[in-house]
C-alpha cells in the first residue's frame, strides 16, 4: 500500500501535465508519453555526464521541458488550436511519432537504466527504497510549487483566467497566446519531470511512454479535466488502488481494473471525482 | 584464337578445379534493438565467431568442394511480427541455404512456421521451449536442452541443501518461461518441495514491487523464475533493494550474461540454469575445446562468452559437420545427417529426436547450474555448483 502511494505521487505528477494542457487549452496532448520518455533519457544523459545526486538533475530537465514545450507549441499546436479538437489531437500524435522515431534511431528500443540508489527504510519484513521515497517527495514538491504558481503569481492567475474563459481574459488585457504557450510548456515540463523521476525507479526504453500516457489518462479522468492538484490526489488514489488489490489478484489484472474504473468514472462522474471540491 | 584459349582456360579453372570455393548463405535475424538485445547479441557473436573461423580454415569442405560461409541478417527488433516478415525475406530475397533461429522461444516459434513452410533447415539456439517440436516439423533442429529440464537441477540442489525450503515461482508470462516453470512446479511437488506462491508477470514489466510484497507475504524462502535479461535483471535489483529475505534466487537466462555483475551486490548469490559454462571441460570429438572457444571469444569481443554465445557457435559446428557428412548443401541430405548426429563438442553432447512426436527436439544435451559468487578479491565470478560431478565451487546457501 505504501509503495502504491509512493509511486502514485509520480503517476499524479505525470498526469498533472496532461491535465493542465487539457484543461487550459482543450488540447488532448498525445505527445505526453513521448515527452515523459524524453524526461527519462534526459535524466539518463545528465546522470551519465554528472553522476551527482540524481534528484538535483531534475532542475535542468524541467528547464529543458519548458523549452521543448515552447518549441512544440509554436510548431505544432498554436496553428491548430482554434480548429476542431481532432486537429490538435492529430498534430500532437504526429509530434509523438516524430519523437519516438528519432529516439529509436538514436537510442534504439533497448532498455536503459539510471544506476542511482538511495538507502531505503525497513519496517518489519518490508523495505521502502530510498529512490521511491525521494521520487515521491520530489513529485509532491513540484506539484505544490505548481499550485503556488497557479494561485499566487500573476502568470498563474492568467493561466487560470484563460482556462475559465479565454475571451473574457483577453478583454481584461491578458495575451491568451502567451498564456497558452506558457501552459503548454509547463505541461510538457511536468511530463518530463515525472519521466526523470520514473527513470530513477525502473528501467525504460524509448517505447515506455505508452504505459505512463495511459495511466495519465486514467488519472486525469478520475480527477476531472483541468484540475492539476486533483490529478496528484487521483494519482495517489490509483497507486493506493494498485497496492490494495494486488494481494488478492494476479498483477496482470491491474490494467483491467484500472480501465474498468476509467469507464465507470467517465459514465458516472463525467466531471471527475473532485468536480465539486475543486470547482 | 588466343583470346578463345584464355577464356577456355579460365572456364576450366572455374568449373573443373575441385577445390573451388562456393558460398553457403546462412540467414538469421538478430535483436539489435528491443528487450532481447543483450541475449541475442551474445548468441550472434557465437555465430559470427564460428563463421569467421570456418572461413579462416578454408571454409566447409564437403564433396570435394570448399564452401565459404556468408551471413544474411536483419534486425527483428525483438518483435514476432518482424520475425515473420524477415524470415520470409531471408529465404526469398536473401537466398539463405540454411537458417539459424532468432533469439528466444517466442521469436523462434514464429520463424519455424516460415522455414518449415519453405522446406528450409533451421538450427534453433537460444530457444528452449519444447512445444514447437511437437508440431510435426521436419527441418527444425534444437541445440538447447528443452525448457522442461531447466529448473530440475536447481530443485535437486535445493532439496539436497534444505528439503524444508518454501518456494515461490515468479516468472515472465512468455512461452519460454512458461515452458520451464510449469514442468518445474510439477517436478517440485514430485520431489516433495513446498511451493507456496506462483505468479506470472507481463513481459516488459519494470515495477515488481507488488509481486515482491506478495512473495514476502507468502513467507517463501526461495525464489525461482524470471524470463529474459531485461526483466530478470530488474527483478534481481528490486529484490535486493527491497531486502527480501531469500536464501536462494534462481533466475532464467539473465544471470548468464556478462553484463550481470553491473548489478553490483544485487548480482551476488543469484543462480542460473546454464546450457554451458567455460569451467565444464568436455573432451570435444569435433571442433575446438571449451578453453579455446572461451579464449578466442574473449580476444575478439573483450568479454566472457555466455551460454547463448556457446550455443551459437555450437549451432555452426553442428551445421558444418552435417554439411560435411552430407557431402554438400542438399537440404534432404543435410537434414538426414542432422538426424544421425550424435556428437560431443565443447558445448556438450548434441543429439536430435527422430521420433515423429517430437522430431528435432534436443535429447542429448545436459545442463549445469551456475552461481555468481565473490572471489578472494571481492569480484563477482560465476561458478558451476551443480551437478556435483562438474562443480567448480560449492553452492552458497543461504545467500543472506
Amino acid at each position: 500500500m505504501i509503495d502504491g502511494v509512493l509511486i502514485g505521487c509520480v503517476y499524479g505528477l505525470a498526469a498533472m501535465g496532461l491535465s493542465l494542457i487539457w484543461g487550459v487549452m482543450d488540447v488532448i496532448n498525445l505527445t505526453h508519453g513521448a515527452v515523459t520518455v524524453l524526461g527519462m533519457f534526459g535524466m539518463y544523459l545528465l546522470f551519465s555526464a554528472f553522476p551527482v545526486n540524481a534528484y538535483l538533475l531534475l532542475l535542468p530537465v524541467i528547464v529543458a521541458g519548458l523549452l521543448l514545450g515552447l518549441i512544440i507549441y509554436w510548431t505544432a499546436v498554436h496553428w491548430v488550436i482554434d480548429r476542431p479538437q481532432l486537429a490538435s489531437l492529430l498534430s500532437t500524435f504526429a509530434v509523438n511519432m516524430i519523437i519516438i522515431g528519432a529516439g529509436t534511431a538514436i537510442w534504439s528500443t533497448s532498455p536503459y537504466n539510471v544506476n542511482y540508489t538511495l538507502r531505503g527504510i525497513t519496517i518489519g519484513a518490508y523495505t521502502f527504497t530510498g529512490n521511491h521515497i525521494a521520487a515521491s517527495t520530489a513529485a509532491v514538491v513540484i506539484a505544490l510549487a505548481l499550485e503556488l504558481f497557479l494561485y499566487r503569481t500573476r502568470a498563474g492567475k492568467a493561466i487560470r483566467a484563460v482556462a475559465d474563459n479565454r475571451e473574457a481574459a483577453e478583454l481584461m488585457g491578458i495575451s491568451s497566446t502567451a498564456v497558452l504557450a506558457l501552459a503548454f510548456a509547463i505541461g510538457i515540463a511536468l511530463a518530463m519531470a515525472s519521466g526523470a523521476l520514473v527513470s530513477t525507479l525502473f528501467p525504460f526504453t524509448i517505447l515506455s511512454g505508452a504505459t505512463y500516457q495511459m495511466k495519465s489518462f486514467v488519472v486525469t479522468v478520475l480527477a476531472g479535466l483541468g484540475k492539476p492538484m486533483g490529478a496528484l490526489v487521483a494519482g495517489i488514489l490509483l497507486g493506493l488502488l494498485e497496492g490494495a488489490v494486488t494481494p488478492f489478484i494476479a498483477v496482470s489484472w491491474i490494467p483491467v481494473i484500472e480501465f474498468g474504473l476509467f469507464v465507470v468514472v467517465l459514465v458516472a462522474f463525467p466531471k471527475g471525482l473532485f468536480a465539486r471540491a475543486t470547482a | 584464337m588466343k583470346r578463345l584459349n584464355l577464356v577456355l582456360v579460365i572456364l576450366l579453372a572455374l568449373f573443373v578445379t575441385p577445390g573451388f570455393a562456393q558460398n553457403i548463405t546462412v540467414g538469421m535475424t538478430v535483436s539489435n534493438t528491443g528487450a532481447l538485445n543483450v541475449d541475442s547479441l551474445e548468441q550472434y557473436r557465437g555465430f559470427e565467431l564460428w563463421r569467421d573461423q570456418a572461413n579462416a580454415a578454408g571454409g566447409i569442405k564437403a564433396g570435394g568442394k570448399s564452401y565459404k560461409v556468408q551471413f544474411v541478417k536483419y534486425d527483428d527488433e525483438s518483435n514476432t511480427k518482424r520475425v515473420q516478415q524477415l524470415y520470409t525475406r531471408l529465404i526469398t530475397e536473401g537466398n539463405a541455404d540454411f537458417l539459424f533461429s532468432p533469439y528466444s522461444s517466442s521469436l523462434t516459434a514464429t520463424a519455424a512456421i516460415v522455414t518449415e513452410q519453405n522446406g528450409k533447415i533451421m538450427l534453433t539456439t537460444g530457444a528452449a521451449e519444447g512445444k514447437t517440436y511437437t508440431l510435426g516439423n521436419h527441418y527444425l533442429f534444437q541445440m538447447f536442452t528443452p525448457g522442461s529440464e531447466y529448473m530440475k537441477g536447481a530443485l535437486d540442489a535445493l532439496k539436497s541443501k534444505d528439503p524444508k525450503a518454501t518456494v515461490a515461482f515468479v516468472y515472465e508470462d512468455a512461452s519460454f518461461s512458461n515452458s520451464v516453470v510449469d514442468p518445474a512446479k510439477a517436478y517440485a511437488q514430485q520431489i516433495g518441495m513446498n511451493v507456496v506462491f506462483s505468479e506470472r508477470y507481463a513481459p516488459n514489466t519494470t515495477d515488481f514491487s507488488a509481486l515482491i510484497d506478495k512473495v514476502i507475504a507468502s513467507k517463501a524462502t526461495v525464489l525461482m523464475g524470471g524470463g529474459h535479461y531485461a526483466d530478470g535483471s530488474t527483478l534481481a535489483k528490486q529484490l535486493y533493494e527491497h531486502k527480501v529475505p531469500l536464501k536462494m534466487v534462481t533466475l532464467l537466462v539473465a544471470p548468464d550474461s556478462d553484463k550481470w555483475p553491473e548489478l553490483g551486490d544485487a548480482a551476488v548469490g543469484v543462480i542460473v540454469p546454464s546450457q554451458w559454462e567455460p569451467q565444464v571441460a568436455l573432451k570435444a570429438q569435433y571442433g575446438p575445446s571449451g578453453a579455446d572457444f572461451a579464449k578466442w571469444y574473449k580476444t575478439k569481443y573483450n568479454s566472457e562468452p555466455s551460454y547463448e554465445s556457446a550455443g551459437g557457435y555450437a549451432a555452426g559446428l553442428v551445421l558444418q559437420r552435417a554439411i560435411e557428412q552430407a557431402g554438400g548443401t542438399d537440404t534432404a541430405k543435410v537434414a538426414d545427417a542432422l538426424n544421425k548426429t550424435d556428437i560431443t563438442t565443447f558445448y556438450g553432447r548434441t543429439k536430435f529426436s527422430t521420433a515423429a512426436a517430437d522430431h528435432g527436439l534436443q535429447v542429448g544435451h545436459a545442463m549445469v547450474l551456475a552461481q555468481w559468487q565473490k572471489d578472494k578479491s571481492g569480484h563477482a565470478v560465476k561458478q558451476v555448483v551443480w551437478p556435483l560431478t562438474t562443480k567448480s565451487a560449492n553452492l552458497v546457501y543461504p545467500i543472506h
